[in-house]
């Protein structure tokens, strides 16, 4: 079926650009993008090893990964638990609140909150940076808890009070185990999130560098070509073991209408 | 009253609304202690509602809960002396059967040696011993109607709320387990309080009904009461089938346009121009339709006089072929005046 | 035996605490949700309101320092020639972008929907996610590489014998430039590929969601696949056709990235949003810039959901 192959198209179309960067980064060529590589070697690895600057970039990342991660974590599974249980007015609102800065594009976050610093006359610190990617984090999270609390039974709640349990020995028993799934993809897909964002943070970060700040500044002022190769792979190893595992742990919860980010 | 010990469960004028809607409408009624009470009555008409007052899902909008005597006001459902079978058995999906049943215990901190050992004799008595490990994705739907049982049991409350446990299981499950369950209640002596909307079940099960209807109740009593009696005519036709007769065709019949039912068994189906004595009312008609039940046949017997009576006749020495062939003739229906049961409107 | 249950434990301050709770869900409410809504209340509308605030604001021309008094200055500048040029080039790049990613997009998302089996659509769905999961700067970074002139799509025309067809592209006015990754075609192509994803993922909702019934109600009223598709399934695409359409539209306005590595140094508005607030400390003029997209965004929004995009996202 021509619809097929069109299909597998889009499919090679989509994914294989990805192959060409270990391509790349295996290359005996450091100074232009010669295809086919004249040779293969693993020289870039080991220099990339030896680099303090991408070391520190990579800490940096982590750390406000990290951080973003647990405050998305926090407050995602309070915002969820909420809107799970109790129907109030203007729940639509906060629905559009919790998606709003993932929905707007991350340019327009980044200008607002480089404007607050200025006017607030806060300078660019570790903080600024994780105060941006908790915000965009939060709906991962919320995401997830809330599909997972929406497929589990209500009555399971009412048992366990039944039973005797209150409201926290209730969460601790019964809603935690079953959530606890959800939550540890929500927190690694922010993890993830967070790892690869570049567009906020080059307006949050001033002078600092995160890893993907640092490819940036490679991409935009070419030096060292086939290190970056060699970043960009393991920028791909890094954030595929996270999303394959949000996957592998959240599938009985899709749906047909699964959104992207 | 007050030098009786309290019943275990009081409801005083209670009412919940959701807005417009009445689930309860002013419910005034007491349960005693230790009896088997059932709630009956169809989708909507407020015996789960009632139900989960008592448990304390629910708060009445106005009125009061006693249980023991004590009001239930702002209560939650943890502090009150009474456990719920759900309809769906509301297992807890990451627990073995084991730790279910023990879940009230373990969060009272009972020591572990003696949850063990009344968890096992729980599931004895549920009859499902030695099956404690296992998941309840692993059970079929009588065994986690059991381990429900178990889990709400165990925890010893004064009061048991059932609510339409055996909805879920098939015909002959179900009445192996009205049996189960009725012996449980006499041998473990706590209060249950049932809610089904199968009148088959209040009836066999049941020390006393109550039935519902749009938020309010419509009789109390003993199953032979409710059967025999029943106070209006909605009661008459949801328990059992009903035989009303109203407004001129009663007149005809019973001297009087008063409403009255009577239940089909107790109609004699009789050849025209036998003798009718003098405790019993009779009507003539024609037989309109034979529906054959297996144990029993059920006539539609169309009166000559007007209005239509439902006659159920066991199939002594009848069959389907011999019942079928009597459609379309002439009959006499004689019943005893003692069986009439006059209507409420 | 009491009303109340039967060895309970101790009543500890945990207890009571949800005792007290139980009995005013209104306040567990508020203490559940104050903590996100505070959180993205101050931090992100607030920095919403700093941004309209800024945009009001203006740079002194000698100083460079920016003044903090309201004037309309700032957005003056928004209407000269040369700004209006940038937001039409972003605009243009745009509108191009989303048609191509609905051309390219639906065909997939059509396959997915209609005839991929159980298995084959749970492998279509992760080859759709994992790209858009993965890290958007490495993702642009690889087809720099392959547009690049000694790169791959070079040396597929040359195998092909297409030398001819590539130089003919690149000589194109406008459009085209001394090579692919540093060309309008080259960067189209990109925001194409990076946004993807956005596109299909809505419009296989849609057509999932089209039930089979309709369909072979049209099959059986004696509608030829082609009328039956054109009439029955393309208009309820349609709103999420719409739906993707949002993103790919907002994001390609937003976008600096890509027309700064792909580009040919033509300036787009995230180009001069990035590089006014950055060595040039020209914040008020990067939010007066930024206000367009928003703009923007807000009647593409409307148009979008007269077609029923929201319903479909």
């Amino acid at each position: 079926m021509g619809l097929r192959a069109a299909a597998l198209f889009g499919l090679l179309f989509l994914n294989l650009p990805l192959v060409f960067i270990l391509l790349y980064a295996l290359t005996t060529d450091d100074r232009s993008f010669t295809f086919p590589p004249p040779g293969l070697t693993l020289r870039w690895f080991v220099l990339a090893w030896s680099r303090a600057d991408i070391w520190q970039a990579l800490a940096l990342s982590v750390e406000v990964a990290l951080a973003g991660m647990g405050l998305a974590l926090l407050l995602g599974t309070l915002a969820s638990l909420a809107m799970f249980r109790f129907r109030f007015f203007g729940r639509e609102a906060v629905t559009l609140l919790i998606l709003l800065p993932i929905a707007l594009p991350g340019i327009v976050t980044g200008i607002s909150l480089r404007s607050a610093f200025d006017i607030a006359g806060i300078s660019f610190s570790y903080w600024t940076i994780v105060l941006g990617h908790a915000t965009f984090c939060i709906v991962v999270v919320y995401n997830n808890v809330i599909a997972r609390l929406r497929r589990s039974s209500p009555a399971l709640i009412e048992a366990s009070m039944d039973l005797g349990a209150d409201s926290f020995q209730t969460f601790r028993h019964v809603v935690l185990p079953n959530v606890a799934t959800a939550l540890l993809a929500g927190g690694m897909l922010a993890f993830a999130l967070s790892f690869d964002e570049v567009i906020v943070t080059t307006f949050t970060a001033g002078q600092q560098e995160t890893l993907p700040i640092w490819m940036l500044a490679q991409l935009l002022r070419p030096r060292d070509r086939p290190l970056t190769n060699v970043v960009a792979v393991f920028v791909i190893a890094v954030t595929l073991l996270p999303i394959l595992g949000a996957y592998y742990l959240t599938r009985d919860t899709h749906d047909a209408s699964g959104s992207g980010k | 009253m007050d030098e009786k010990k309290p019943s275990a469960v009081s409801f005083r004028s209670v009412s919940r609304h959701y807005g417009e809607v009445r689930a309860a409408d002013s419910l005034s009624f007491d349960i005693a202690e230790g009896e088997f009470f059932s709630m009956l009555g169809p989708s909507g008409s407020g015996k789960t509602t009632c139900l989960r007052l008592i448990a304390g899902f629910e708060q009445p909008t106005s009125g009061e809960v006693l249980i023991r005597g004590v009001s239930m006001a702002g209560v939650p459902p943890y502090e009150r002396d009474v456990n719920t079978v759900f309809q769906d058995y509301a297992l807890f999906p990451h627990m073995s059967m084991a730790e279910n049943v023990a879940y009230g215990l373990m969060i009272r901190k009972i020591p572990k040696a003696e949850r063990a050992a009344r968890t096992e004799t729980m599931l004895a008595m549920v009859a499902l011993s030695g099956m404690g490990q296992r998941k309840p994705s692993q059970l079929s739907g009588g065994q986690r109607q059991r381990v429900a049982l178990a889990r709400a049991l165990v925890n010893q409350p004064g009061v048991l709320l059932l609510d339409e446990p055996l909805g879920a299981l098939d015909l002959k499950l179900r009445e192996q387990m009205q049996v189960e369950l009725k012996a449980i209640q006499r041998q473990v002596g706590i209060t249950f309080i049932y809610v089904t909307h199968d009148q088959g079940e209040a009836l066999s099960m049941s020390d006393r009904i109550a039935v519902f209807n749009k938020g309010r109740i419509e009789q109390i009593g003993r199953p032979d009461e409710i059967y025999e009696h029943p106070a209006t005519a909605f009661v008459a036709g949801f328990v059992g089938v009903s035989n009303i007769l109203s407004g001129p065709a009663a007149a005809a019949v019973a001297g009087a346009p008063a409403a009255f039912s009577i239940r089909p068994e107790k109609i004699l189906l009789a050849a025209p121009g036998r003798p009718v004595p003098a405790d019993s009312c009779s009507a003539d008609g024609t037989i309109a339709s034979v529906l054959y039940l297996g144990a029993s046949t059920r006539f539609g017997v169309a009166l000559s006089k007007g209005g239509e009576l439902i006659v159920i006749e066991q199939n002594r020495e009848e069959t389907a072929v011999s019942a079928s062939a009597r459609q379309g003739q002439p009959v006499r229906l004689i019943w005893q005046r003692a069986h009439i049961q006059e209507m409420r409107p | 035996m009491s009303a109340l249950a039967a060895d309970a434990p101790a009543r500890g301050p945990l207890r009571r605490f949800s005792n007290f709770l139980y009995r005013r869900p209104k306040l567990t409410l508020a203490l559940l949700l104050l903590p996100p809504m505070l959180w993205l209340g101050v931090v992100y509308l607030g920095s919403l309101a700093a941004l309209l605030a800024q945009s009001m604001f203006s740079v002194d021309d000698f100083s460079g320092l920016t003044v903090y008094q309201p004037t309309l200055k700032t957005y003056g500048e928004l209407f000269q020639p040369a700004s209006l040029d940038i937001i039409l080039r972003t605009v243009v790049m745009a509108a191009s972008v989303t048609l191509g990613c609905a051309v390219i997009g639906f065909p997939l998302a059509y396959y997915m929907a209609r005839f991929a089996g159980l298995r084959a659509k749970a492998v279509f769905y992760l080859a759709v996610m994992l790209p858009l999961w993965s890290n958007y700067l490495v993702r642009v970074y690889s087809w720099k590489l392959i547009l690049a002139k000694e790169g791959v799509i070079t040396w597929l025309f040359g195998l092909v014998g297409l030398d001819g067809l590539l130089d003919w592209i690149l000589a194109l006015p406008v459009v085209g430039g001394p090579s692919l990754s540093a060309s309008y075609i080259g960067m189209w192509v990109v925001f194409m590929y990076i946004w993807l994803p956005y596109m299909i993922l809505p419009v296989e909702a849609a057509l999932e969601r089209v039930p089979r019934s309709l369909i072979e109600a049209s099959a059986d009223l004696g509608a030829h696949p082609r009328q039956t598709f054109r009439n029955v399934i393309l208009p309820l695409a349609v709103p999420g056709i719409a739906a993707g359409s949002i993103f790919t539209f907002s994001l390609t306005l937003g976008d600096y990235i890509i027309p700064n590595l792909i580009g040919n140094s033509r300036p787009f508005i995230g180009m001069v949003v990035y590089s006014y607030q950055g060595t040039a400390g020209n914040i008020p003029g990067a939010a007066a810039f930024t206000l367009v997209p928003i703009l923007v965004m807000a009647l593409y929004l409307a148009a979008a959901k007269r077609l029923g995009a929201f319903d479909a996202l």
